[in-house]
């Protein structure tokens, strides 16, 4: 897999003749298997970046609300991204967030990011100590172990069901294509969980959610969540209590979803950010699927079609209007 | 239990539902007094953050109700809202709040009997599942 050193070749080519101004990419982070945003602005800057199993960020993020500046104050950035990265874009420039000519977007074909607390399931909880991906499988190295795990085993759940690893719009595609993939249960997660019981939806919500300590890591890193003042931040009128009650929590869990509605790609980046662990795509899946279902629509795909909930078509399903 | 009486939000577009309610009133048509009623000017008004935050603050039931689709007085209010309904209650179920407490309807503005029967069905729906529990504020 070198990848790697193509994505070193044109970033570092970009930043030579092709006028951009710096390369926002991965590079390792700080303990192993993990990753962090670089900004690479000098052609040794670039020699830093990666693309491996642990590149989960989607950097798009920075082209948005209050980081914006870090892409764009009239600076031509490159960027790396995956094939829901990519989506973010494509979202984001018919939402007039970014404009086409200050980005070079820079594709790379994914074979899913891992989940670190399934590495951990299988290390037994051990810390992992080195860590090196070589394609198919992962190997991670620590304290009284040394193993070989097969990558479809730990990967993050939002990239079990991907379908399109690839990215769509791309100035430069590094390595080979994926193509589209043919998953077959996409929403298999969450057609299981809406098989149980109401009660039973319930107990799981709420132990899920009462976990949640307000943190907003899961809003801060998402590229479709740009709002200058979000609503749980308003006072005046204070749409809902800054408290860890539940009902604060499930409902600012519930509307950040809904605010996402037609606009999240999946991408798993909130999932990732969050630091109790909470499975929050569930709920995100969950919509995308109501949304794929009744409106036909896959966010990020067509780069043309207005994002589905500001669109609609007279004769559409309405079920769940009274009769 | 059986003479609980359910607090049910109506949240009423101005042009068509609040009419038809208007219509029954005038009409003397009878309906059960469980609901209260919220006008806005358009289906297309109703933020899901409304929804959310009456049953957080402990209403048993909650029913929307705006013009038919075709007849939005701003054309396209009620296009937008069914979108967004059309999300919100299944994503509703999913978190296993039961789908009988918030319910959605057109009325328009001659509908005075249909008015009186929605209510009255939003009404009995809710008596059936009893007191709202899930999602109400404990303070
Ligand atoms: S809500 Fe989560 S998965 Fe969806 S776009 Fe935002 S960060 Fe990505
Ligand atoms: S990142 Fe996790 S803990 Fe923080 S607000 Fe989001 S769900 Fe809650």
């Amino acid at each position: 897999m070198n990848i790697q050193q193509e994505l070193r070749d044109a970033a570092r080519k970009l930043l030579a003749e092709g006028g951009v101004d710096q390369i926002i990419g991965w590079s390792s982070g700080s303990l192993p298997m993990s990753s962090t945003p670089l900004f690479a602005a000098t052609k040794e800057e670039a020699d830093d970046l990666i693309f491996d199993a642990t590149c989960g960020s989607n950097l798009t993020v920075y082209f948005t609300k209050d980081r914006r500046q870090i892409a764009r104050d009239g600076k031509k950035s490159g960027v790396v991204v995956k094939g829901c990265d990519a989506r973010s874009i494509v979202l984001n420039l018919k939402e007039n967030q970014i404009k086409r000519d200050d980005v070079v977007i820079i594709g790379v074909p994914c074979d899913g990011i891992i989940d670190r607390s399934k590495v951990e399931d299988k290390t037994g909880g051990r810390e992992v100590l080195e860590f090196s991906d070589n394609g198919k499988n992962i190997s991670v190295k620590g304290r009284g172990f040394d193993i070989d795990i097969p990558r479809t085993e730990v990967l993050s759940d939002s990239c079990i069901s991907c379908v399109h690893p690839d990215a769509g719009m791309s100035d430069i595609f590094i390595g080979e294509p994926r193509g589209e993939q043919k998953t077959k249960d996409q929403y298999l997660s969450v057609e299981q969980f809406e098989e149980l019981s109401a009660e039973e939806r319930w107990e799981r919500t709420k132990q899920e959610y009462s976990k949640c300590i307000r943190c907003y890591a899961c809003r801060n890193v998402c590229p479709s969540c740009y709002c200058n003042e979000c609503f749980v931040d308003q006072n005046d009128p204070q749409w809902i209590g800054k408290t860890l009650d539940l009902s604060d929590t499930i409902i600012f869990h519930v509307i950040r979803n809904l605010h996402v509605a037609g606009r999240c790609v999946e991408c798993g980046s909130c999932e990732r950010a969050c630091p109790m662990d909470i499975r929050l795509l569930l709920l995100n899946r969950k919509v995308a699927k109501e949304v794929a279902e009744r409106f036909g629509m896959e966010t990020g795909v067509d780069p043309d079609a207005k994002p589905a909930m500001s669109d609609f078509r007279e004769g559409e399903k309405q079920d769940f209007i009274m009769g | 239990m059986n003479d609980w009486q359910p607090k049910i939000l109506a949240i009423l577009c101005t042009w068509c539902s609040y009419a038809g309610a208007d219509l029954a009133g005038v009409s003397r048509i009878q309906y059960p007094p469980n609901i209260r009623v919220v006008k806005v000017p358009c289906s297309g008004r109703v933020d899901p953050l409304f929804i959310m935050k009456s049953l957080q603050s402990g209403y048993d039931g909650i029913l929307v109700s705006g013009c038919h689709p075709g007849d939005c007085h701003y054309m396209s209010g009620n296009f937008v809202a069914r979108r967004r309904f059309a999300v919100l209650k299944p994503l509703l179920e999913f978190i296993g709040i039961e789908p009988d407490r918030v319910q959605f309807s057109w009325v328009s503005a001659g509908e005075g009997e249909r008015f009186a029967q929605v209510v009255t069905k939003v009404t009995e729906d809710v008596k059936k599942l009893g007191p709202a529990k899930r999602l109400v504020k404990q303070v």
